[in-house]
């Protein structure tokens, strides 16, 4: 296997999460997006990893799943607010920082 | 070794599509199913290279735990479940514009770097290392990220309760 | 040994370390404290004034004993260290500053070091600084008893402390430019603690963004320094590596200048400085946001005008002195721009003071004269004169400010007007009105006060440095000073006592307020009165309440925390002075602040003045004058009531100065204008409004010129241009708005497009 099969994986799908991250309408698709990027920077820590034959690849990728985690639960919350504020979770109507 | 070639081409297949899927259905439900799809594969491509131990961590807490919570979001926003308008606003080209440009770029420079690297697998990564990692070499940022898991869940909590 | 002979010098950083601590553990824990938060502030710059009674004991002994050992040609060993004592060419003493510093990051042989720099300049400042800041916070446990903001106020003013004391001891430009930016954000805070009310926080904001135009300058400027290093020291044939360190810097300048290298990056390096020290110290016509600033507590008035804020310029000038020296060669004894603008200031803050009916704003006009006096000197090659009047200025306008804040806070209704409100308190606070009398003669300079010897110091160098127009100028403004400060407190003290009962008072004072006063009239709830005052919509309900218990409203005498202040900062207004003085042949002063600037031969701004007997009997003339002057025209009325009234010349004069010379109209116009119309219709206006009047009106005379010049060029030409550029400015603004659609995702696509094309680039590039 090349090591380059699983980095253009992971180029592709970060791109396609670039692209969800500025086209989708409701947040928590935009939080899914965010999603595709991260697994996409865990696929190159994997890979890394396993061209160097030791676990840190894992480990780093241990944390990235970690902080994840915890950006979705603080993320969803603030979709919660805004969608509670706003009664919408289009993230176009939430615009008061309008100049 | 083509046996895993193929396999990776086939899990990248799916992973490709369900990523595409998830940027681009109307359904919002079905986006987060696709989601799962794609974690699934990159799962699946743990295994084949032979890090189980983060891939069946990714089946649980991404597939377990995060789609969970992103389905309660999608309710909790009373999103509506079959097919509505339009979920994708009018960036679509710009959109476009950065994912190529950024996709593209990071090949060139994957391509440049690391042309025929190849990876050998000689044994599979035992969890024994990376407890020893984790609780030796890497014991600080463990601890970090314990206190910031703490610190995202109290935040959390504070912003979504009713006052 | 644990306490040696410089165990305070040496570690002087704890000085500012210990207000930012209590500003923290205030900020933090104040809440649980309530009004008793204010004694950690008390506590923090009370250990910080005894450290810097401290460094001044030490520092003192060092130079003393540095005397002794030139005189017996040794170096002395103390304390186990060598401290380096040079002999300069003419046998000249220098104390090398004590620097203690630590590399915070380098690059490519480039270290950029921070630490702190202890000299006498910066052990005087510590003193000045500690003290004020140490009666400050006693002054305000009385005077903002009772305030909403309480435990922030206090915060505020540890942190102003530590900032500006950080600023002191820095031993680096970049570490004077971070401590002058956070004095600027504390000024702010501070000015806008009542930011409820529109005006004050307007003030805040006004104070904020004029001294960041002059920090425009301080920030090309440190840049500059760095440079001036690297020229001189590639000059030298060594690698060329620039640094930001004070000395390196100063040492750079000097040798530049001698050497004939390179004149024009320091004087571009001198005159940023200089927008720098304008904005900040108050110097025209960056001058407009120090009379608004009038609108913070007034015990934080007397913290910015005496020992913070506005001397940070002043300080900064006498810091990096030989780039101005040498910048804008001021040996050579002509005009050059900083004794221009100190000079041009003198006067105008003067004459701005005389129409004001605020007594906070009198003093900050003063304050702007003085200020102006102390760059003034900078200029004129009076080094030791500028700082000696720093530090005598420090204590008499601390004074001053504290005292109006009695007088204002035991008065009827908090008023800071002396027309309607004041009058006659003499009898009611004879305390204060002592106090205020020697801070408003050390002002004036009344002999054997410390202004007198100040002031006198400035003039004389002046003159003895062949800047003789400056010296004269200096006198015209001693004039103004004792002219304007009689009348204030002939308006605040003196005849019959005008501000009614609380409660009986009211219709009337609603109307009839001058300009410059339009910032205090509130509804009082519970008085159902318009009420003229700076707190009244705040601390005040509760300290009406507070003198409800005294039975009356009238005015009364202040209690101990308010007239403990006051004392000693008449004492100090008085005996600072005897410090230095070419008259009564001491010389302590000069002595102990100099800095020691690198290879200094040809500097001889430290030298005390030569005493010449006409010097003094000049100055006590023009004061005598003054007071005159004052005395005939507002007390005894000679010309009769309501002159300027009736005489259309002098009417039209105090109309220019009530209206602050229309700077303000001019400086409000150029934002208003921004939204108007484009350049070509600007300038086809002013193309109408002047060029065509100029035809119109050059056959009518010189009456006819002078108004026209008065009406047109300075209000509609001067704002014409204005309104053109500021249009231009407004026209870009309107496309940068355009980016701002509050589209998340769209600035989403900006950043990431933006760092796709970066590493793009940085891809294509490797």
């Amino acid at each position: 296997m090349l090591l380059n099969q699983f980095l253009l994986l992971s180029a592709f799908l970060f791109g396609t999460g670039i692209y969800g991250v500025i086209t989708r309408k409701h947040t928590v698709l935009v939080l899914a997006s965010v999603e595709l990027m991260l697994v996409a920077v865990n696929i190159n820590m994997v890979a890394f990893g396993a061209t160097l034959n030791n676990a840190v690849g894992q480990v780093f990728a241990l944390f990235v799943l970690t902080i994840a985690a915890a950006e979705v639960g603080v993320g969803l919350a603030i979709v919660l607010l805004i969608y509670r504020n706003l009664r919408s979770a289009n993230p176009d109507d939430a615009s008061v920082l309008k100049g | 070794m083509v046996a895993q070639n193929v396999a990776f081409w086939i899990f990248a297949a799916f992973m490709a599509a369900g990523a595409i899927r998830v940027v681009t259905t109307d359904n919002i439900v079905h986006a987060a199913l696709w989601l799962v799809l794609v974690l699934a594969g990159g799962a699946a491509q743990f295994i084949l290279l032979g890090q189980e131990f983060v891939a069946w961590v990714q089946v649980i807490v991404y597939i377990g735990a995060v789609i969970v919570l992103f389905l309660f979001g999608i309710m909790l926003t009373r999103a509506p479940m079959e097919a509505e308008e339009k979920l994708n606003n009018n960036l679509r080209w710009p959109g476009l514009a950065a994912a190529l440009l950024f996709a593209g770029t990071l090949a060139w420079a994957f391509l440049d770097q690391w042309g025929s690297d190849k990876i050998k697998l000689t044994k599979p990564v035992r969890t024994k290392e990376i407890g020893d990692l984790v609780f030796r070499g890497y014991l600080v940022p463990f601890e970090v990220v314990g206190v910031l898991l703490l610190a995202a869940l109290i935040g959390a909590v504070v912003m979504a309760r009713k006052d | 040994m644990l306490m040696n002979h410089f165990w305070f010098l040496d570690h002087a950083w704890l000085i500012p370390l210990i207000p930012a601590i209590s500003y923290a553990v205030i900020l933090l824990f104040g809440k649980r404290y309530g009004e008793r938060a204010a004694w950690i502030g008390l506590a923090s710059i009370g250990s910080a004034w005894v450290l810097a009674l401290g460094t001044v004991v030490q520092w003192i002994s060092h130079v003393n004993d540095s005397e002794g050992a030139e005189a017996r040609g040794v170096v002395q060993s103390i304390g186990g260290m060598v401290r380096n004592i040079r002999l300069a060419a003419e046998s000249k003493l220098h104390v090398e500053p004590i620097i203690h510093s630590t590399t915070w990051f380098q690059n490519n042989g480039f270290k950029l070091n921070v630490g702190i720099q202890i000299d006498g300049l910066a052990v005087m400042m510590l003193f000045v600084v500690t003290t004020i800041s140490l009666l400050v916070h006693f002054y305000s446990t009385e005077y903002l008893k009772g305030d909403r903001r309480f435990n922030h106020y206090y915060a505020a003013l540890s942190l102003f402390s530590a900032s500006m004391l950080f600023l002191v001891v820095a031993s680096s430009t970049l570490q004077l430019l971070a401590g002058w930016e956070l004095v600027g954000l504390c000024s702010f805070m501070l000015i806008g603690h009542w930011w409820e009310e529109k005006p004050n926080s307007n003030a805040a904001l006004k104070a904020f963004l004029t001294t960041r135009t002059g920090d425009i300058g301080l920030l090309t400027g440190v840049i500059m320094t760095f440079f001036v290093v690297q020229k001189y020291a590639t000059m030298a044939g060594g690698k060329g590596t620039g640094s930001f360190d004070i000395m390196k810097v100063n040492e750079a300048a000097i040798g530049l200048g001698e050497h004939g290298g390179s004149k024009s990056l320091l004087f571009w390096c001198a005159a940023a400085l200089l927008l720098a020290i304008m904005g900040k110290s108050g110097q025209f016509p960056l001058h407009t946001w120090l009379p608004d600033a009038m609108a913070g507590p007034t015990p934080v008035s007397a913290l910015i005008h005496a020992a913070t804020m506005v001397v940070a310029g002043v300080y900064l000038g006498a810091r990096v002195y030989p780039i101005f020296y040498q910048g804008f060669h001021i040996a050579g004894g002509t005009i050059n721009p900083m004794a221009a603008i100190g000079g041009a200031t003198v006067i105008i803050g003067a004459g701005l003071a005389f129409v004001q009916n605020d007594i906070k704003k009198v003093l900050a006009y003063s304050t702007i004269s003085q200020l102006g006096y102390m760059v003034m000197a900078l200029g004129v090659g009076a080094w030791t004169a500028a700082i000696f009047h720093l530090f005598t200025h420090a204590f008499f306008k601390a004074n001053l400010f504290l005292g109006a804040g009695s007088v204002s806070h035991s008065g009827a209704n908090h008023s800071f007007d002396m027309k309607h409100d004041m009058g006659g308190l003499r009898k009611y606070m004879p305390k204060t009105f002592i106090t205020f009398m020697i801070g408003t003669a050390a002002l004036i300079g009344i002999p054997f006060t410390a202004g007198f010897f100040s002031k006198d110091e400035i003039l004389a160098v002046a003159g003895e440095n062949n800047f003789t127009f400056f010296k004269y100028l200096g006198l015209v403004g001693a004039v103004m000073t004792a002219c304007y400060m009689t009348r204030c407190v002939y308006l605040t003290f003196f005849g019959e006592y005008r501000g009614g009962h609380a409660d009986a008072h009211g219709a009337g004072h609603d109307v009839g307020h001058d300009v410059g006063h339009d910032t205090h009239a509130y509804v009082s709830d519970d008085h159902a009165t318009p009420i003229h005052d700076d707190h009244a919509a705040h601390a005040a309900h509760d300290l009406h309440d507070a003198h409800d218990d005294h039975g009356h409203h009238g005015p009364h005498e202040s209690n101990f925390p308010i007239l403990a202040p006051l004392f000693f900062l008449s004492f100090m207004s008085i005996a600072s002075g005897y410090l230095l003085s070419p008259m009564l042949k001491i010389e302590k002063f000069a002595l102990w602040v100099e800095p020691h600037f690198g290879d200094d031969k040809h500097f001889n701004v430290f030298e005390p003045g030569v005493f010449k007997a006409i010097d003094p009997i000049l100055a006590v003339a023009a004061g005598v004058v003054g007071m005159l002057l004052a005395y005939a025209f507002y007390w005894k009325k000679a010309y009769g009531e309501n002159i300027t009234e009736r005489n259309g010349a002098l009417r039209a004069g105090k109309n220019f100065l009530v209206n602050k010379y229309y700077l303000d109209v001019l400086y409000t116009d150029i934002i208003v204008g921004g939204v108007k119309g484009p350049i070509a219709q600007a300038a086809y206006w002013v193309n109408q409004n002047v060029i065509d009047n100029v035809l119109r009106y050059t056959g009518k005379g010189a009456a006819g010129a002078a108004q026209f010049v008065y009406k047109y060029i300075d209000q509609k030409g001067v704002d014409g241009v204005y309104n053109g550029s500021a249009s231009g400015a407004g026209a870009l603004g309107g496309l940068a708005r355009k980016l701002q659609t509050g589209r998340v995702q769209l600035y989403a696509f900006t950043v990431l497009f933006g760092l796709g094309a970066i590493a793009l680039l940085l891809v294509i590039f490797n």
